[in-house]
């Protein structure tokens, strides 16, 4: 009787997601990347300050989309393999490494996973990269968005984006895509995570909503 | 064709049903399609692309979207061809005859609740997203959307069709109060530009129009032209 009058609510059956949305560019020197911070299951917010960026070295980070428990354990087992890696190597392991370690888990249980990673850092070999990693795939880009979210700045960072930008116009930049996805999609929401990374280390920063630039509001 | 064996559209196989039927022999004519309007101050900057799909073939390459339903009163649409030509079509005259009986040139929000009346009515089998958009000399220029539902919104600047999602980001940021008639044909066709380049029910020409209260100014950007981004 009492399931009746008190239906179990939706979201405790529905798989926990991060419907979200992500972006990393490259500048010269380095990357910075963005997420937002909205965990939502069905219509409930779960989360409302998880950080989705994600470390797997010092300095190579990952952005995680997509199923929040395939996101994660997919980061955390890169981020011990990279370890194993670069003791092996005796030297820090490549950007192209972790996102190839990334490629390889994706690809192999592409069926059962749905997680989308976004791998960026920087190293010595090749300065600041971003790779997208997209249920398997593995390519090379100057920029990158991902999530529920990213359709709607598509055009907005097709518009925008400018080679050989300074790491300052690349934070803002991130920012305000990050700012105008979350206005428009429900499921990316709450603060704006950013890490920058250059050859001297990785650095992550919190903008709060109301830091938050203001867009156009009808 | 009918009684074919239809796969769901996230299948994607390569013998689709043999390949002696073409897939848009089975696929309803869209416009997947990327509109826009903005008002400025003395009229309205409408714009759209020029696809028209049955499923992955194009079945218009240079399909014109803007329909004039009265003289200075446009509507922008998205969604089923057949369904939006037949809104299109029963609204115009129904405006045409109220325009009659007033003896004045209707308004836009008139025909604005025109196409909700019809939209909402008829939700169920329609599926039309339109914008309406015009000058008239009570409230100057207006933009008005319908969108698939059928509920009304005045709105200063608004984008429809599947191409709309990819450019909000775009819009949102690039858009303010107060532009010229000549920041809002540039801002218009940047827009469609982009979305052309991310949506594939988009593309082929801009076809732009300037309602005002001197009349209709019409004008097509062909490939060639399109503003260009850096793309990657």
């Amino acid at each position: 009787m009492s399931e009746e009058m008190f239906p179990e609510p939706e979201w405790l059956s529905e798989e926990v997601k991060t419907g979200t949305t992500i972006i990393a560019v490259t500048f010269d020197g380095g990357v910075v990347l963005g997420s937002d911070s909205r965990v939502s299951a069905g219509e409930s917010v779960v989360n409302r300050v998880m950080n989705k960026l994600s470390p797997l070295h010092d300095k190579i980070y990952c952005a995680l989309s997509g199923s929040a428990a395939d996101a994660q354990t997919i980061a955390e087992i890169v981020n011990y393999q990279l370890d194993v890696h670069s003791i092996e190597v005796e030297d820090d392991p490549l950007v192209c490494s972790a996102a190839t370690l990334v490629k390889n888990i994706s690809y192999k249980y592409k069926e059962e996973l749905s997680a989308h990673l976004i791998v960026a850092g920087w190293d010595r070999k090749k300065g600041g990269q971003v790779y997208a990693t997209l249920s398997g795939l593995l390519t090379r880009q100057p920029f990158a968005i991902g999530g529920s979210g990213s359709f709607y700045i598509n055009g907005f960072v097709d518009a925008e984006y400018r080679k050989n930008m300074t790491k300052r116009e690349c934070q803002e930049f991130v920012v305000n895509a990050l700012t105008l996805a979350m206005g428009r999609d429900g499921s990316s929401g709450g603060v704006a995570y950013v890490v920058t990374i250059d050859k001297d280390g990785a650095e992550e920063k919190c903008v709060l909503g109301n830091e938050l630039p203001k867009f156009f509001d009808q | 064709m009918a009684t074919a064996l239809r796969f769901p559209a996230n299948v994607s196989t390569f013998n689709n049903y043999n390949d002696l039927h073409p897939d848009w022999t089975q696929r309803e004519v869209s416009t997947g399609t990327t509109i826009m309007a903005v008002e400025f101050d003395g009229g309205v900057v409408i714009g759209a692309d020029s696809r028209t799909t049955t499923g992955a073939y194009i079945a218009n390459r240079v399909t014109d979207k803007l329909t004039p339903i009265h003289e200075r009163i446009f509507c922008c649409r998205s969604g089923s061809a057949a369904d939006t030509q037949a809104i299109a079509d029963a609204v115009t005259y129904q405006l045409g005859f109220h325009s009659i009986e007033l003896d004045e040139a209707p308004l836009v929000q008139t025909a604005a609740s025109l196409f909700r009346d019809m939209c909402y009515r008829y939700r169920e089998e329609l599926m039309a997203g339109i914008i309406v958009a015009g000058w008239d000399r009570r409230r100057g220029g207006q933009v008005y959307t319908v969108p698939v539902g059928g509920m009304m919104t005045r709105q200063p600047v608004s984008v429809g069709g599947s191409g709309s999602s990819y450019i909000y980001g775009y819009v949102d940021s690039n858009y303010r109060t107060g532009m010229s008639k000549e920041e809002c044909l540039k801002f218009t066709a940047e827009a469609l530009t982009l979305a052309m380049e991310r949506d594939g029910s988009s593309g082929g020409v801009v076809r732009l129009a300037v309602i005002s209260e001197q009349g209709v100014e019409r004008q097509a950007i062909l490939g060639n032209q399109l503003p260009k981004f850096s793309t990657v």
